[in-house]
């Protein structure tokens, strides 16, 4: 007996390709419509009002294109390539991260609201990754301090502890990422009030993508770049040196304080050069990322080949 | 004496014809050539994307990647022809080795050729240095030189001049330079170790088909000697 099969339709032939196009529009209109609210402005690509600040380098910005298109982001897979291709899954709105631990204030905040507590500004960092590439990124954001003191840290609390989201419906690739998920990090105290450190919630003007870490992510410039965790839900205040995913998975290679430094080797490859994304042939790698002026001073007295 | 009958003459006629058929494809210059094009491929590959701005933000680290991946490849595709012209009964399959072990060869050459360049700049102290501290680099450096004399004694003249016997046993260095090869690859990578670790798994089965080969063919061994030490 042949049982036949209908002819395969597809959404394309019953929907047309304008209406399909204008998707949003259209179902923002029915919401509308209907009283609903309207939709959320998509977080991709909105641009951002902010201010220049002091904070840049006299050095050659790495072209957008490379910074959002070569990054680690192991939820979204291990190859350079894979979280610009596979990121688009993670929902970054709405957004809450949770702050807590040893906090006088703890509370949940809303992306939006976080960004309010200051004024967004555009920090031009040297941005140095553990294996030896580096590029120079316009983030946008605000300084961790500010958000740390909107809750209001106890006198005990010494250390900060950061979570990125993990939801394996949005990230199906993070069960081969070698690594135990969610991802986590970890700064003292006195490094996050540096008025280095920075939440950055965007890059070259425009909110961030999501294979860079939307929507609100930390940036350490004289650190590893992994230190730098992304798409943050939860910062916890302790007074105990937290857990940090790297650390957990190789402690001997990835040290607490990953602070860029050419001296002390990864067991694996050197750290006293990199390549600067753009650049063929590679170039010295500065102390602390060329940082040392402003934040060798927190780690005076500490053997940074102990405490690496 | 059976009678065939037509089906089954009809079938040993058309199971002979395409055997006539694919011995002459085996033998063919054609195929060899063609072969060679499509080893050449990746490398093709390579010059395309860089023509179209498209080895990634890194191209140095993804040509070097990249050819790093074929050379594994290459290595234990070559390591293949053994165990598959043994099951399959196909004997002119050993024609194309050699040609797929100089394409692992070639690929490593290009590989060295970036590290040494454009990571290196040809600093002979920094690469000693490198050579010396990172057991990746030191592990990877032997595969490459193991390579070498299967290389330089890779032509017919250089099999002869060495005589069947040694030239194999010379050979075998295969083994090793593709261990070498994946050991250097899985330490070098963070923590997803799914590729190095597939590799690794292929040259299990592919080293394992030859023990299990030896150990069957063992006591046979004294009357077939003057065959097999004629196979090369």
């Amino acid at each position: 007996m042949l049982i036949r099969k209908p002819a395969d339709l597809r959404y394309s032939d019953v929907t047309p390709k304008e209406l399909y196009l204008n998707r949003r529009r259209f179902l923002a209109a029915g919401s509308a419509a209907l009283g609903a609210l309207a939709l959320p402005p998509t977080s991709n690509a909105a641009s951002l009002s902010f201010s220049k600040s002091s904070y840049t380098v006299d050095e050659k910005l790495t072209p957008k294109d490379d910074v959002t298109h070569y990054n680690n982001y192991y939820e979204f897979g291990t190859g350079k390539e894979e979280p610009a291709r596979y990121a688009n899954t993670l929902i970054t709105s709405p957004w809450t991260v949770e702050f807590g631990g040893m906090v006088n204030k703890p509370q949940k905040l809303d992306i939006t609201s976080i960004i309010k507590i200051a004024p967004l500004e555009e920090r031009i960092y040297r941005h140095r990754c553990v294996e030896a590439w580096s590029m120079v990124i316009p983030w946008i954001g605000l300084p961790l301090s500010a958000v740390l003191k909107q809750v209001d840290p106890k006198p005990g609390a010494k250390y900060v502890a950061f979570q990125t989201l993990h939801d394996p419906k949005q990230m199906p690739r993070g069960k081969y990422a070698g690594i135990d998920l969610p991802y986590v990090e970890g700064l003292r105290l006195d490094e996050a009030m540096h008025p280095l450190a920075i939440l950055a919630v965007g890059l070259y003007g425009e909110s961030l993508p999501n294979q860079n870490g939307a929507p609100i992510r930390l940036v350490t410039p004289w650190k590893y770049g992994f230190k730098g965790i992304k798409s943050i839900v939860k910062i916890t205040l302790t007074d105990k040196e937290p857990p940090c995913t790297w650390n957990i998975t190789n402690a001997r290679e990835y040290g607490f304080y990953s602070n860029v430094n050419p001296q002390v080797d990864h067991p694996r490859w050197t750290q006293a050069s990199e390549r600067r994304i753009g650049e063929l042939f590679k170039r010295k790698t500065l102390p602390f990322n060329g940082y040392a002026d402003q934040v060798a001073g927190l780690y005076s007295g500490m053997d940074l080949r102990k405490f690496y | 004496m059976p009678i065939r009958s037509p089906v089954s003459t009809l079938a040993w006629i058309c199971a002979n014809f395409i055997e006539t058929v694919w011995k002459k494809i085996l033998f063919s210059r054609w195929t060899k050539a063609t072969l060679f094009a499509v080893c050449l491929i990746p490398a093709a590959l390579l010059v395309w994307r860089g023509f179209q701005g498209d080895l990634t933000a890194n191209p140095v680290e993804y040509i070097e990647h990249n050819t790093g991946d074929w050379t594994i490849r290459f290595l234990l595709i070559t390591l293949s022809v053994t165990p598959l012209r043994k099951i399959f009964t196909q004997p002119l399959l050993t024609r194309y080795r050699r040609m797929l072990g100089l394409f692992s060869f070639f690929y490593v050459c290009v590989h060295m050729l970036m590290y040494l360049t454009f990571d290196q700049m040809f600093d002979p102290a920094a690469i000693w240095a490198d050579v010396v501290k990172r057991p990746y680099i030191t592990v990877g450096t032997a595969g490459l030189l193991m390579l070498i004399p299967l290389a330089v004694t890779s032509t017919a003249a250089m099999v002869r001049r060495l005589g069947p016997k040694r030239w194999q046993l010379l050979h075998r260095l295969i083994y090793f330079a593709t261990l070498a090869g994946i050991i250097h690859f899985y330490w070098l990578v963070k923590s997803d170790i799914r590729e190095p670790l597939m590799y690794g798994v292929i040259l299990a089965l592919l080293m394992l088909f030859r023990v299990r080969m030896w150990l069957s063919n063992k006591p046979t061994s004294a009357e077939t000697r003057p065959l097999t030490a004629t196979r090369t």
